[in-house]
């Protein structure tokens, strides 16, 4: 909404120069969040192509252009959203999972398959890592407690396990078979041989890398390696309940082509959710909220409704029907208070203001749609005109009471008196938007 | 130690040491020489400030002595390097005592913590040192076991674990009083390493250093946070909110047998002041050395 009423600073197109400071803040940014070298330099390279000459939109700055342009790239580098396990028409359907030590892969195994079970699947677990000391018991008792039985044959050849494991498989009518590996450097040459002669032996059909999302520059060659070696059909992410920007990401989806299907968020096993590109492209940009801002404002609300809102609250002319207009706008864009927490500087002075009047859920908005909707015109225009038999016609005619329609009317003089505030306060120029945007 | 750093820091690096021949034998320092240098201090993790704060004392020295030659530029900028991470990094010295060296040893899950245990087990024992290791993960399905594992490999090496669950704390507590008890030399202590974000990581780890220093006093005489050389970034963060807790006074850099360089390592010294103090650089027990800055900036340039 801030964007809304951003004074138009700069009209016209993006110039070299505007990307060019733009764009050095995004590459740091990048930097910082452990995109790899490589992979910010071809990014920057091909954003600046796109950058230059571009329109800017009217409701943004140059540098805010860039940075939704930004995006837009980064999401679409992030690929769809894929979060689906293929399943093969042979039964079951092989799963291995595949990485660094200490990536995760035991934990990983085990929430994919509670996942899996929870969607009505019968999986099975299989305990391939025969080097790591415990990890056999790890999972094991991960297996226990989520009633997921766990393949296992003690320390045997690995190869000769997930054999075995899948014969036990077809034998107790498993669909899908999870294959946790042991962790290995993608430099150690036997390790990663054994890895071919088990994809080999039991054909899966996904073959998940799982990549830690604190990983450094070095996801590059990590992902590299391993993709050339076993042709791996995906990504999960794990560690990302830490406070990593998780640029890794990037630098393995760029590497590899290959989807990012889920995500690790925790230690437990439901902590384990859909890929979101564009969840994880704000997250890597650092530049969360004020992103969420601009594009949620940008795709949801109609520009030039906007900028007659913005005359209309100037103007005070602010009425029940712009106000009605102004919930379903909200309502589409997450809730009013959420959107008005992220507009820095203004979050204060609507705390002060009673922001929690303000707040609405989706039941009580069809009320007040109702109550506006049972307003006449002239009601609609001139809320002043609304006396208590009309207070009284409305509640009837909404079918609710008259405390309700006392207070969409409280809300709807509020919401105008913030507003106006919040013009006043842009429109002076008072307060710059401090930490708004670096540029 | 410099060969093993070698062979494992550039496994597979060849080019790059072909990059960086070419970056020093190129006939003068112009804008590309810093590019290149820029390209390979990023991509060894040493984090975009810091690798510009090189970069710029770099080009300082190189401006107010007035040098051109490329060979003294190498010597420079490994100095300055070299610099960043001295102090406090001598590994910890082993005074003999009759009460038992006290060791923490911390970092996030994933880290290699556990391993690097086992090493400074293994490495004690070498040296005719009855060791005791306590399970003070009692979080992580199967820590406990992984211990128990290592410890049945280990000739001199004994453990102290309570129930999976139970409190972290008084594992320790009851580890310290045996190790008194016993006439143990070295008592290394095995930590929960769920994310750092957790508040209450942080606090389970402050209660786990004020019951140490209860149980024994001084204890304990050295906190070891390990983090992972393929971490980026976000090493920093942790090695603050470990310090937030207790006075960690050294790190451990493992899997430095990868491609991973941990150039993090210069950003963490110089925020938090903690010195790297042993590195990993391999799977078997012996793969555990203590660090020097000059072998380590080495292998990391040339």
């Amino acid at each position: 909404m801030q964007a809304t009423f951003q004074k138009l600073k700069r009209k016209g197109k993006l110039g070299e120069k505007d990307v060019d400071s733009a764009l050095r803040e995004v590459r740091l940014a990048l930097l910082e969040a452990d995109v790899n070298y490589k992979v910010v330099k071809k990014f920057i390279a091909s954003l600046k192509e796109r950058a230059v000459g571009a329109e800017v939109l009217k409701s943004l700055t140059p540098g805010q252009q860039v940075i939704k342009i930004v995006h837009e790239e980064l999401v679409k580098l992030m690929g769809e959203s894929q979060s689906k396990i293929v399943a093969g028409d042979a039964h079951p359907s092989v799963i291995m999972l595949a990485g660094l030590q200490g990536s995760g892969k035991t934990t990983t195994a085990a929430k994919l398959a509670v996942h899996l079970k929870t969607k009505g699947h019968k999986p099975m677990l299989v305990a391939a890592d025969v080097y790591r000391p415990a990890a056999i018991e790890q999972l094991k008792t991960l297996g226990q407690k989520e009633g997921v039985p766990v393949f296992s044959l003690g320390k045997d050849d690995p190869v000769k396990i997930a054999q075995e494991a899948l014969k036990s498989a077809v034998r107790e009518e498993h669909d899908y078979l999870i294959l946790d590996t042991a962790g290995r450097l993608h430099i150690n040459e036997e390790l990663m041989t054994e890895l071919e002669k088990i994809k080999s032996k039991v054909n899966p059909k996904e073959i998940l890398l799982v990549v830690d999302a604190m990983t450094g520059q070095d996801a590059v060659n990590v992902a590299e390696t391993f993709h050339a070696r076993l042709e791996i059909t995906g990504v999960i992410l794990t560690k990302l309940d830490g406070d990593t920007r998780g640029g890794a990401a990037l630098s393995v989806r760029e590497v590899t082509g290959r989807p990012i299907k889920f995500i690790g968020t925790g230690e437990k096993p439901d902590a384990f959710e859909p890929f979101h590109p564009d969840r994880m492209a704000s997250r890597i940009l650092g530049m969360g909220d004020v992103l969420t801002l601009v594009e949620k404002a940008q795709t949801v609300m109609d520009e030039e409704k906007g900028r007659e809102l913005e005359k209309k609250l100037r103007s005070q002319s602010f009425t029940l029907e712009d106000f009605l207009e102004q919930l379903q706008q909200v309502k589409k864009m997450g809730s009013l208070d959420e959107l008005v927490a992220m507009v820095p500087g203004f979050n204060k002075m609507a705390g002060k203001k009673g922001l929690k009047d303000l707040s609405l859920d989706e039941k009580q908005l069809v009320h007040v749609e109702a109550i506006i909707n049972s307003m006449t015109r002239n009601e609609r225009l001139q809320p002043e005109i609304i006396n208590s038999s009309r207070r009284r016609r409305i509640a009837m005619g909404s079918g609710t009471n008259v405390q309700e329609v006392n207070k969409v009317l409280k809300q709807f003089e509020q919401m105008k008196k913030i507003f106006k505030q919040f013009g006043g306060m842009e429109k002076g120029g008072a307060k710059k938007k401090k930490g708004f945007l670096p540029f | 130690m410099l060969e093993n750093l070698k062979k494992g820091l550039f496994k597979t690096r060849a080019s790059l040491k072909n990059r960086l021949d070419m970056l020093f034998g190129k006939k003068e320092i112009d804008e590309e020489f810093y590019e290149e240098l820029e390209e390979i201090l990023l991509s060894a993790d040493v984090g975009v400030e810091t690798t510009l704060n090189i970069i710029n004392s770099l080009q300082k020295r190189l401006k107010e002595e007035k040098i051109r030659d490329l060979i003294m530029a190498k010597e420079i900028l490994k100095n300055l390097m070299v610099e960043k991470l001295r102090g406090g990094e001598q590994t910890f010295s082993f005074s003999p005592s009759d009460s038992p060296l006290v060791i923490l040893v911390l970092g996030v899950n994933g880290v290699g913590k556990t391993t690097t245990i086992a090493k400074m087990a293994y490495h004690f024992n070498q040296q005719g040192k009855k060791v005791l290791l306590a399970a003070g993960d009692t979080f992580r399905a199967a820590a406990i076991e992984q211990l128990e594992e290592w410890t049945s490999n280990l000739p001199h090496t004994g453990l102290i674990k309570h129930q999976s669950g139970g409190d972290p704390s008084a594992v320790i507590f009851d580890a310290v009083k045996a190790a008194e008890a016993r006439g143990i030399d070295v008592l290394i202590c095995d930590t929960a390493g769920r994310l750092h974000t957790k508040k209450n990581l942080v606090e389970e780890m402050s209660k786990i250093y004020r019951v140490c220093g209860k149980a024994l006093e001084g204890a304990p005489d050295e906190i070891l946070l390990v983090l992972d050389a393929t971490t980026g970034q976000n090493s920093i963060a942790q090695a603050k909110y470990f310090q937030e807790a207790m006075p960690v006074s050294g790190l451990v850099l493992t899997k430095l047998d990868g491609t991973a360089r941990g150039g993090i390592i210069f950003a963490v010294k110089e925020i938090t002041g903690i010195p790297v103090k042993l590195i990993g650089t391999g799977e078997k027990l012996e793969d555990l050395q203590p660090f020097q800055a000059e072998d380590y900036v080495e292998a990391l340039l040339y």
